[in-house]
């Protein structure tokens, strides 16, 4: 997509979106992608930094087997509140509502998202929930574990799990305004010429993205809604005391909540497909299977619920049903890694931090994936499900994955959003360092949960000590590596130096306006006569660059 | 701080087999992944970019490459998923001639009930080289019974029975833990399975202090509470004749066939009326709140053990029940029983 009238637009002619307006009230008020993009930034960091502070709290407190530190019921609401922020308030909006916003409509050739109104409402809507959900954690916290569980959370619990509810509930419906917004402007507002095998995969895996939001979201409304009206109102639902089914809620949970687990994951895949093309300045080997890839993993996901419940009493074939598509589900997943892998050969590979990040994600999706492997064998996850290995698990998807793409695509699309480049060194190391710690951190987990420790112990036996300390000591590792680039991206918003348009000479249609962009993105709508990821097209801009 | 160890405790017959096919994956994907690892950091190096304006070779992708690494991966998986539905079978699948306690679960505690009578609380003595059965419900929330060195977990549920089985290898005192989250003291909610010797299990039994057997004691109940009024042994009245319920199929009257198993008993004795017997006058009160889960695991426990009516060829007295060596070791018909009708999951 290298091709289009404009190449070049000299900086200084119109102001960006960050100079059009100032004052507080254009930001609160702004209608633009670009600036909701920020405001989604802020927000997520703010609640990342929460629930960073909730998880350091409880790897102090697993230092030592006794509960020393803090009590078992302060443990639990911290993990409790741990999960809501980091699942519903980071990893869910991280990449859609931040790269997605601001790289969507630029990547497509338009000026906005089709409902920029809609846009800025669905960040009040998940402010809203956000602040519901801190209320509820500081009037004394929320005890049920982010799973919210029946019918502990409905008649046992004595902790404020409405308010958790309610904010959980609320911020879902700021996910089906941004599924339905992604999906009206990837159908509709695409630049002349762009069709759909020409659009960038980062597009493609958005897209799989929006489906699930607008699809999984109301069933998770309606199964919170319910455990609310059944605590309140006492209708019996799930409870057995009132003729209700704990395990109905379970089955219904899931079914929003495996395919959240793709709400998390796709988003990052699409970012690891743009940076392994930019920086081994090669298209993403097999194209059409990465962008099919991510539509069956959408697809599939919403099949594969019960493998969260092998041991939760369902019967013996519907248990091997939700076994077989979970292994068929990690075939499009295998597909992707092997084209990003293959990506390299011959390539033209740079070390900059962004690919640092993607390789990074790279080996830990895999290891992220193939220990679902593990929990979705039957007999395996009798034993591992539950235990710390499926903490390991699911960490080494959404922090060795999510959170390794979004870091990644924060570097790598920084010099689009601010104008400016980071600090190259510091960036490496903190790469590094994230890496690092993130290893230590999770990966005597998958040890401790093969050996049999549970899951949401505020209290363990001794013999696990020794794998705790060392998760506890990589945590701290992850910490800094964390704080890092916050502390860098803020002084590179104020002295970096100027980026330039294309500081990568990538090939996709952000790069080809201003960086800070202008406030419509492009000064003339760009003609789209190439595919994706085109270097061969680009050669004179390669060059030029 | 304890030594450090490395592998896991192995100390039932499941555990073997989960070790093979934990290995074998740790193999097979540690192979692959060293795989793609080598390859990355090597291609990393190899192509490292030398010039700024360097334009590789431009390589679209290869049809035949694409088909390899989907249809390898996807045989791999269905050959994984075979071994672990095989593995998962067995856990699923008791022997018939299991000896069956029953473990009642509230917060924060495991309660185990012999058949003979023994009672424990946070611990379970199990026989080596013999296959036990628990039945296990919970009188609050879920719960979840794992034994780590025996590679089993199940859920335990309020209002339904699921049960789990396991054949000890070898002796020892192994972590029984709870592995649902359940509140406050979620991680205080543990104890220990002592695995012993056949014969130091049977002096085990005969020093455990039982009151007579769990069916005696649910024989005491069901006169205290007044059951023996309408449901006679030798004539059917007003009400369903109990021997020889356990394990056969009932007539509901909005036309589904149940099978008799210990969730349905525990179910009628609390709410008789959710579901209607073909034949019979809903005239049973509910005895939800009157009966603890203890007392409901021994009155299913004396049903079970009454026979078939008399003159039907075995001889069974409801009061000598407890002296039948069979029902001693809790041998009751199918157990992993999957009903038709309300609760297909019922294990």
């Amino acid at each position: 997509m290298s091709e289009g009238p404009i190449t070049r637009v000299r900086a200084a002619v119109a102001p960006s979106y960050l100079t059009t307006q100032r004052g507080i009230r254009s930001w609160l008020l702004t209608t633009d992608h670009k600036r909701i993009a920020l405001l989604y930034t802020f927000s997520v960091t703010f609640f990342f930094l929460i629930g960073g502070i909730f998880a350091l709290i409880m790897r102090l407190e697993l230092l030592t087997p006794e509960t020393d530190l803090v009590s078992p019921q302060t443990y639990n609401e911290l993990f409790s509140m741990h999960g809501i922020m980091m699942v519903w308030f980071f990893l869910i909006p991280s990449i859609p509502n931040t790269l997605g916003n601001f790289l969507i409509p630029m990547m497509i050739g338009a000026k906005d998202l089709a409902f920029s109104k809609l846009n800025l409402a669905s960040w009040y809507v998940f402010m809203l929930g956000g602040s519901i959900v801190l209320y509820a954690f500081f009037r004394g916290g929320v005890d049920t574990g982010w799973t919210f569980y029946t019918p502990f959370s409905t008649e046992y619990s004595t902790t404020y799990v409405i308010p958790a509810a309610l904010g959980v509930f609320v911020s879902g419906f700021s996910s089906i305004m941004t599924g339905l917004n992604f999906i009206a402007t990837i159908h509709r507002m695409r630049a002349p010429g762009l069709t759909w095998f020409r659009l960038l995969l980062f597009i493609w895996s958005q897209y799989a993205t929006s489906v699930i939001f607008v699809l999984a979201t109301p069933v998770l409304a309606v199964v919170l809604l319910m455990v609310a009206v059944e605590r309140i109102f006492q209708v019996g639902i799930f409870t057995p005391a009132l003729g209700g089914d704990p395990v109905l809620f379970q089955h219904l949970f899931w079914f929003y909540s495996h395919p959240a687990v793709y709400i998390m994951v796709l988003p990052a895949m699409g970012v690891i497909s743009e940076l392994v093309a930019a920086f081994s300045r090669k298209p993403v080997f097999g194209y059409l299977f990465v962008a099919f890839a991510s539509i069956s993993i959408a697809v599939i996901s919403f099949l594969v619920w019960g493998h969260h419940m092998f041991v939760a009493g369902q019967s013996v074939y519907s248990a091997m049903y939700f076994s077989i598509l979970s292994y068929l589900v990690a075939v499009p997943s295998a597909i992707k890694v092997f084209n990003w892998t293959a990506t390299l050969y011959k390539g033209s590979v740079s070390w900059d931090t962004p690919m640092l990040y993607a390789i990074g994600f790279i080996g830990l999706f895999t290891i992220g994936g193939m220990t679902g492997l593990f929990l979705a064998a039957l007999g395996i996850d009798v034993h591992v499900t539950d235990t710390y290995f499926v903490i390991a698990h699911f960490h080494y998807i959404m922090v060795g994955g999510t959170v390794m793409a979004y870091l990644g695509g924060m570097h790598y699309w920084w010099p689009k959003i601010s104008g400016k480049m980071y600090p190259e060194g510091i960036a490496k190391l903190s790469a590094l360092t994230v890496f690092l710690g993130f290893n230590l951190t999770f990966f005597p987990q998958f040890v401790l949960g093969y050996l049999g420790m549970p899951r949401r112990y505020a209290a363990y036996p001794p013999e696990f000590q020794y794998l705790h300390i060392l998760s506890t000591a990589g945590a701290t590792i992850l910490g800094v590596g964390y704080v890092m680039p916050l502390i860098y991206f803020f002084w590179s918003w104020y002295y970096g130096p100027a980026a330039g348009p294309n500081p990568w000479r990538a090939t996709g249609l952000e790069w080809q306006t201003t960086s800070p962009p202008p406030p419509d993105n492009f000064e003339i709508t760009p003609v789209v006569t190439r595919k994706a990821y085109d270097y061969a097209g680009m050669k004179e801009e390669l060059r030029l660059a | 701080m304890n030594s450090l160890r490395l592998l896991a405790e192995s100390a039932s017959t499941f555990a073997t087999e989960w070790n093979w096919l934990f290995w074998m994956l740790v193999a097979v994907c540690g192979a692959v992944a060293t795989g793609i690892a080598v390859l990355l950091i090597y291609w990393t190096i190899r192509y490292h970019r030398r010039r700024a304006d360097e334009l590789p070779e431009q390589i679209e992708g290869n049809i035949k490459i694409e088909a390899a690494w989907t249809v390898i991966p996807l045989i791999l998986f269905l050959g994984m998923f075979g071994w672990g539905a095989k593995l998962y079978f067995e856990i699923e699948r008791p022997p018939a001639n299991a000896r069956t306690v029953y473990v009642v679960a509230k917060q924060w505690m495991w309660k185990a009930q012999y058949a003979t009578g023994q009672r424990e609380i946070n611990t379970l003595h199990v026989p080596v080289g013999e296959p036990v059965q628990l039945l296990m419900i919970s009188q609050d929330v879920i719960h979840s019974f794992f034994v780590p060195a025996f590679r089993i977990k199940q859920d335990v549920l309020p209002r339904r029975y699921t049960a789990i089985w396991f054949q000890a290898t070898k002796p020892g005192m192994y972590h029984l833990f709870c592995a649902e989250y359940c509140g406050t003291k979620h991680s205080g909610m543990i104890g220990w399975v002592y695995a012993m010797q056949p014969h130091e299990f049977q002096l085990w039994l005969e020093q455990g202090g039982a009151e007579g057997s769990l069916a005696s004691t649910g024989e005491k109940i069901f006169h205290q509470f007044g059951c023996a009024n309408c449901h006679h042994f030798d004539t059917q009245g007003r009400c369903p004749m109990l021997r020889d319920l356990y394990g056969r199929p009932v007539q509901l009257m909005n036309g589904q066939t149940i099978l008799a198993d210990e969730t349905y008993i525990h179910e009628k004795i609390l709410h008789p009326r959710a579901q209607l017997i073909q034949g019979f006058d809903p005239i049973m009160p509910s005895f939800d709140g009157q009966l603890t889960e203890e007392q409901l695991v021994a009155l299913i426990a004396y049903i079970k053990a009454l026979g078939p009516p008399p003159g039907t060829g075995q001889p069974s007295a409801p009061g000598t029940a407890p002296q039948i060596p069979e029902y001693e070791k809790g041998i009751t018909g199918p157990r992993s029983t999957s009903i038709s009708g309300s609760k297909p999951g019922a294990r």
